[in-house]
């Protein structure tokens, strides 16, 4: 393969990890603090549809964004309430969410299927003008693409240098241990996942606005269930989310460039390497998942009498 | 000395007033369906005409009785997948991948020997069906009891697969020649068809998923093999101490649970469509999974909801027709239900074992 | 309220006073209008035997649950303590019975944690290196670096004690520290307490062994089954005084021990020939354990939790793989054979937590008294359950020891004695030929703790063999015919109790 080939493989793995990278953060700060998400599709549905909707009729795409990250923290608003203040079985809050999501999405982006919008402009880094065209013409990239490597630092900064993130951390480890401690676990929980559908939210504005510029039922197409895959991947690690999230972004852009080049593949079986991959990754990586996720994940927190 | 029968109603694994669980049913379904109308009436839609409509059809006319009937038995089957599953205490959400890959199986069997005579034919379909959600379910198990992968995750992943393979087979090796319209496989043969009753599209389905539900009734209630499932699903640990074999038990619940989806699946292809079609399950596996947790796994609760789900799917036909909205909408109703029990108002009290 | 000696002629309030609490769960009345004076530069021990109410008194104090009705004053102005923060604020600090550590971060951030002085955005090598100054000046020697769950149990107890410290905390309070160390260890905790008590530090001591009391507390203050019963000077305490303060009616806690151990004149029930075990993560592995029970003895495991003790329990039921070495019960091997296996052929098993170990919470008694053996009632193959004969069977097994549950109650709403005298009635129920009883009595109250004893040694009389794990070692020098210390996953010694003391075996049980 040429140089320009892996170059734009490597382009192809930027622009659809991105969204990933972002949902995935997000998800590492609500496990962190012991909460799983399966309703991450769903909220990601709820933020791409609604991202769009506020696009095409304001004609703006940042606050399209805007848009995304509020619903996002919204929809996970809800979630939060089912698992955190009525203390229901996490995964099964989560499936619910999901169809919520489901549903919701097709409700408002029903009059929007098929509708054109305005993208963010693509631009490349400053200061790689000088390199020859041909190479940097693929690296022109959105704002967001700019931004994500910088929000992970984000997170792992208030996950490891703040009072507020060792708080955090010790409600997902032990949340009476944290509560012993004079922080109040339930607060933390909510604000945790506020904040981790507002990055789901940005993902999934990426995913609609900018990558494939649609909407489309069901657009997501599992990535809310790879994102959580991702996190035992990256070890509940928001740096390694960056590793993981360009390898996923990678089998993606491998399997539209095999669908590409004319390979005798059968695109049914290319659609399916993203979840075999993850089904694989998560096998590979199982039995660390013991040692290094949150002692308290997916333990519902009774509180104190 | 009290009597078995005095025993057994007092330690039975579901202890309930039928009269009290009826009255919560409803009132589940009142506040899903008035938080529903909400949401529709924000959308600029007129739900009560939509429930109306929905109503007259289904429970009114002798054709849309029937048609709730056959949304239903598919329903029965995938609702029974994840309740048995459940008992041992895994979430099995893979039903609607147990049942693509058991319509496969079945759908091979069925092109393979179109001349055998119908009471050879079925059965091995069914088998057929069978085996092949059995398989696809013993992966994710597989891996749960290795302590590798929860199964609830891993499910979901093959339930983006499997249709997938499908598409594949359908697409090729077992496409119908010289049709230029939608792939899909040749008809299936007369004897490879459940027969159905007095000319409606209800089909035997019907009587064997009513079969399997009692079948899962008796064993959870009286049978050994019920008690220790129980005790699996309610104390893992505990279970493990007092000697009971956990693994086996998480193996066989899953694996027979996804039996029993592909058998959904075997039976809507022959039942129903009487070919293999890419996508044609309209959820099927996740509304069984959602039937099953507003029913706690009871098998009345199952009859129950499964029956009024399908009057509730068959409102989503209405609401796209006459209100112009996508079919995908519905799931909002069944999200609110699902919400509405999993957030527990102080009126639902409910434990179980 | 007897005033610390030294008092008496001044007029201070106390630092912390707690008057009329009352707490229930439930039905139940955890404290019952219970009044408390804490003054400064004293230690005060809280005395009561397990379900007296004292860590619930305590909890409250320090804001972990709130009371129903009553108040606390400091420095004699009434307070609102409604969460762990304001008693933060009120330099009140608590070491819980199962420690406030988070195993998977290291000793800073644990203590981080409870720091209140810090900005929002803080410096990890900064606060290391103020742990290690402040550990140096008080001679509690910890690496802040450290994960804490690869520290020792003693080791993890002096973590917390500096974080409290560290917090700037006026009033400790310590729930059963002893529990967990060995004799030495304990003393050394005790020469700690002094001096900070020295330094004018409140200390309140929560126990319920009279040697710790006796030793060094200068007021007690003794509960019984949530009331405050009286309070006296350390000065004038004894044994006596003590004991019938804690029991309002005659309770004995001796148990009847028909003669000795027959020796090895037959075959050995259980015998484990060089089995070594891989614990996963932090757990403890067990390395060439050689051991044999005989019939009709009650052999003793000494260990500090975490050397090994509970795999060993595991590793004879089955539950516990073994990686090299053999297990031979009864004369047979059985290294490979699983649990049920094992358990049909006569092995029982009584966990330290029977709500969690050994019972379905949401089943009822009833059924949980089938678990163990489920083939027993099961007729026409499996299809049917004989309740009747479980019926039966159960009022028989419970008869015994003169317990009777109503067979239809929920495991889950029975109390902890219940439960647990529950399980010893299943377990014994079909005379099994080896029991294993792991920390059989760990938060009972002293009279289904003796209840719990007296039944193992009936058991043991008729001929039994008994592998009893625990951390008292009071109890295990009463009851043991052999005692065996495990230090790290192996034997560090074999002992006759009556040849032998409980400082020595301390001293083995942590290595020095």
């Amino acid at each position: 393969m040429s140089l320009l080939a892996l170059l734009g493989v490597l382009s192809s793995a930027i622009y659809s990890g991105t969204s990933l990278l972002y949902t995935t953060l997000g998800e590492v700060i609500g496990e962190r603090a012991g909460i799983v998400n399966l309703g991450l599709e769903g909220v990601m549905l709820i933020s791409a549809a609604s991202g769009f909707a506020i696009t095409h009729i304001t004609g703006n795409p940042y606050l399209g964004i805007l848009a995304a990250m509020i619903a996002g923290g919204l929809t996970n608003m809800l979630f939060g309430y089912l698992v955190i203040t009525r203390k229901a079985n996490q995964l099964a809050s989560g499936l619910a969410t999901m169809f919520f999501g489901f549903g919701l999405s097709a409700l408002i982006g029903a009059s929007y299927v098929g509708a054109k919008i305005e993208s963010l402009p693509r631009f490349l880094f400053p200061g790689l003008g000088y390199l020859p065209v041909q190479y940097t013409s693929q690296f022109k990239f959105d704002f967001l693409i700019y931004l994500v490597v910088p929000v992970a630092l984000g997170v792992w900064f208030l996950l490891y240098r703040t009072r507020w993130g060792l708080g955090l951390r010790a409600v997902g480890e032990n949340a009476d241990t944290a509560y012993a401690a004079g922080r109040n676990p339930h607060l933390i929980r909510y604000i945790t996942l506020f904040l981790a559908g507002m990055l789901a939210g940005l993902g999934a504005a990426h995913l609609s606005i900018v990558y494939t510029r649609t909407w489309k039922e069901f657009m997501t197409a599992g990535r809310g269930f790879i994102a959580v895959a991702l996190v035992i991947f990256s070890k509940w690690h928001p740096l390694r989310a960056i590793a993981g999230a360009l390898l996923f972004g990678g089998a993606v852009a491998f399997q539209l460039l095999l669908q590409a080049s004319g390979v005798k593949v059968s695109p049914f079986l290319l659609d399916s390497i993203p979840y075999a991959l993850t089904l694989l990754v998560l096998m590979a990586w199982g039995g660390t998942r013991k040692h290094s996720a949150p002692a308290s994940l997916g333990r519902v927190y009774h509180g104190s009498e | 000395m009290t009597t078995l029968t005095q025993i057994h109603s007092k330690i039975t694994w579901i202890n309930k007033k039928p009269v009290q669980e009826v009255l919560r049913y409803l009132a589940i379904f009142l506040v899903a369906f008035i938080l529903f109308g909400i949401i529709l009436w924000l959308a600029g839609k007129n739900p009560i005409e939509a429930i109306y409509d929905t109503l007259v059809y289904t429970l009114g006319t002798p054709g849309g009785f029937s048609e709730v009937i056959v949304k239903m038995i598919p329903l029965l089957f995938t609702a029974i997948a994840v309740a048995l599953p459940s008992r041992v205490g895994l979430i099995n959400v893979g039903a609607e991948g147990q049942l693509y890959i058991g319509a496969l199986t079945a759908a091979s069997a069925a092109l393979a020997l179109p001349d055998l005579p119908a009471w050879a034919l079925l059965p091995l379909m069914a088998g057929a069906g069978l085996l092949g959600g059995a398989l696809w379910a013993f992966i994710p198990v597989w891996l749960r009891a290795r302590g590798l992968v929860n199964e609830t995750i891993s499910t979901l992943l093959m339930n983006y697969i499997a249709p997938a393979i499908v598409s594949f087979f359908v697409y090729g090796p077992l496409r119908a020649t010289g049709v230029a319209s939608a792939p899909q496989t040749p008809d299936f043969s007369l004897s490879a068809r459940l027969p159905a009753f007095f000319g409606t599209r209800i089909h035997l389905g019907l009587i064997i998923g009513l079969l399997i539900l009692g079948i899962y009734w008796y064993v959870m209630k009286y049978t050994r093999w019920g008690l220790e499932m129980r005790a699996v699903g309610g104390n893992p640990q505990s279970a493990r101490r007092n000697g009971i074999p956990i693994s086996l038990y998480l193996i066989l619940a899953m694996c027979i649970g996804g039996a029993i989806a592909g058998l959904a699946g075997m039976s809507e292809i022959s039942g129903i469509h009487a070919r293999l079609r890419p996508n044609f399950s309209p959820g099927f596996g996740y509304t069984g999974f959602l039937i099953n947790w507003l029913a706690f796994g009871d098998p009345l609760g199952i009859l129950l909801m499964s029956f009024i789900i399908a009057i509730i799917t068959s409102g989503g036909d209405i609401l796209q027709l006459s209100q112009g909205l996508p079919y995908a909408v519905l799931n909002i109703l069944l999200a609110i239900t699902l919400y509405v029990v999993l957030a527990k108002p102080s009126f639902f009290e409910r434990k179980k074992a | 309220m007897p005033l610390p000696p030294g008092l008496v002629e001044t007029k201070i309030d106390p630092l912390f006073a707690l008057r009329g609490i009352t707490k229930r769960f439930g039905a139940v009345i955890a404290n019952d209008h219970s009044d408390l004076d804490i003054f400064r530069g004293e230690i005060h021990a809280l005395l009561g035997e397990n379900g007296a109410g004292k860590s619930t008194l305590m909890k409250i104090l320090y804001g972990f649950y709130r009371m129903d009705e009553g108040e606390i004053l400091y420095q004699g102005k009434p307070v609102q303590i409604r969460t762990p923060q304001n008693a933060l604020e009120l330099q009140i600090g608590m070491v819980f019975q199962n420690l406030n550590l988070i195993p998977a971060m290291t000793v800073a951030e644990n203590i981080t944690l409870f720091l209140r002085d810090l900005p929002a955005v803080y410096q990890p090598r900064q606060v290391s290196e103020r742990i290690r100054e402040f550990s140096r000046q008080y001679g509690l020697e910890v690496n802040p670096d450290a994960l804490v769950s690869q520290l020792s149990i003693g080791e993890q107890q002096k973590v917390e004690i500096i974080k409290l410290l560290l917090s700037n905390a006026r009033l400790l309070i310590l729930d059963e520290p002893t529990r967990v160390l060995a004799p030495h260890e304990a003393e050394s905790l005790f020469q700690v307490l002094d001096r900070l008590r020295h330094s004018n530090y409140s200390i309140i001591l929560i126990t319920h062994k009279l040697k710790d009391v006796l030793r060094c507390a200068d007021r007690i203050t003794v509960l019984r089954a949530g009331k405050v019963v009286s309070s006296i000077l350390g000065s004038e305490a004894t044994q006596e005084k003590l004991i019938s303060m804690m029991f309002d009616k005659e309770v004995t806690t001796r148990v009847i021990r028909q003669g000795q151990a027959s020796l090895a004149v037959e075959k050995p029930l259980l015998q484990l020939v060089k089995v070594s075990t891989q614990g996963e993560g932090a757990a403890a592995s067990l390395v060439g354990i050689d051991l044999e029970i005989y019939p009709g003895e009650i052999v003793g495991i000494a260990g500090v939790s975490g050397n090994g003790q509970k795999e060993l329990g595991d590793v004879v039921l089955g539950m516990e793989h073994i990686i090299q070495g053999r297990k031979l019960l009864f004369g047979r091997d059985y290294t490979r054979k699983s649990i049920g296996q094992t358990r049909k052929d006569g092995v029982s098993f009584i966990p330290e937590n029977p709500l969690s170990m050994a019972t379905v919470p949401f089943m009822t008694v009833l059924e949980n008294m089938v678990l163990t053996n489920t083939r027993r009632y099961a007729r026409a193959g499996g299809l049917k359950v004989d309740w009747q004969a479980v019926q039966q069977d159960m009022q028989k097994a419970l008869g015994r020891f003169g317990f009777s549950f109503s067979p239809y109650t929920l495991a889950k709403s029975l109390s902890g004695g219940n439960l647990q005298r529950l399980i010893i009635a299943r377990e014994l129920a079909h005379d099994p030929k080896l029991i294993i009883a792991s920390y059989l009595t760990s938060g009972l109250d002293v009279q289904s703790a003796t209840i719990a004893r007296q039944a193992l040694l009936n058991a043991r009389d008729e001929g039994a063999g008994v592998l009893l794990i625990s951390e008292d070692l009071d109890e295990l020098f009463t009851l043991s015919d052999r005692l065996i210390v495990l230090f790290d996953g192996r034997i560090a010694g074999e002992f006759n109790p009556a040849e032998t003391d409980t400082y020595t075996v301390g001293h083995l049980m942590t290595g020095s």
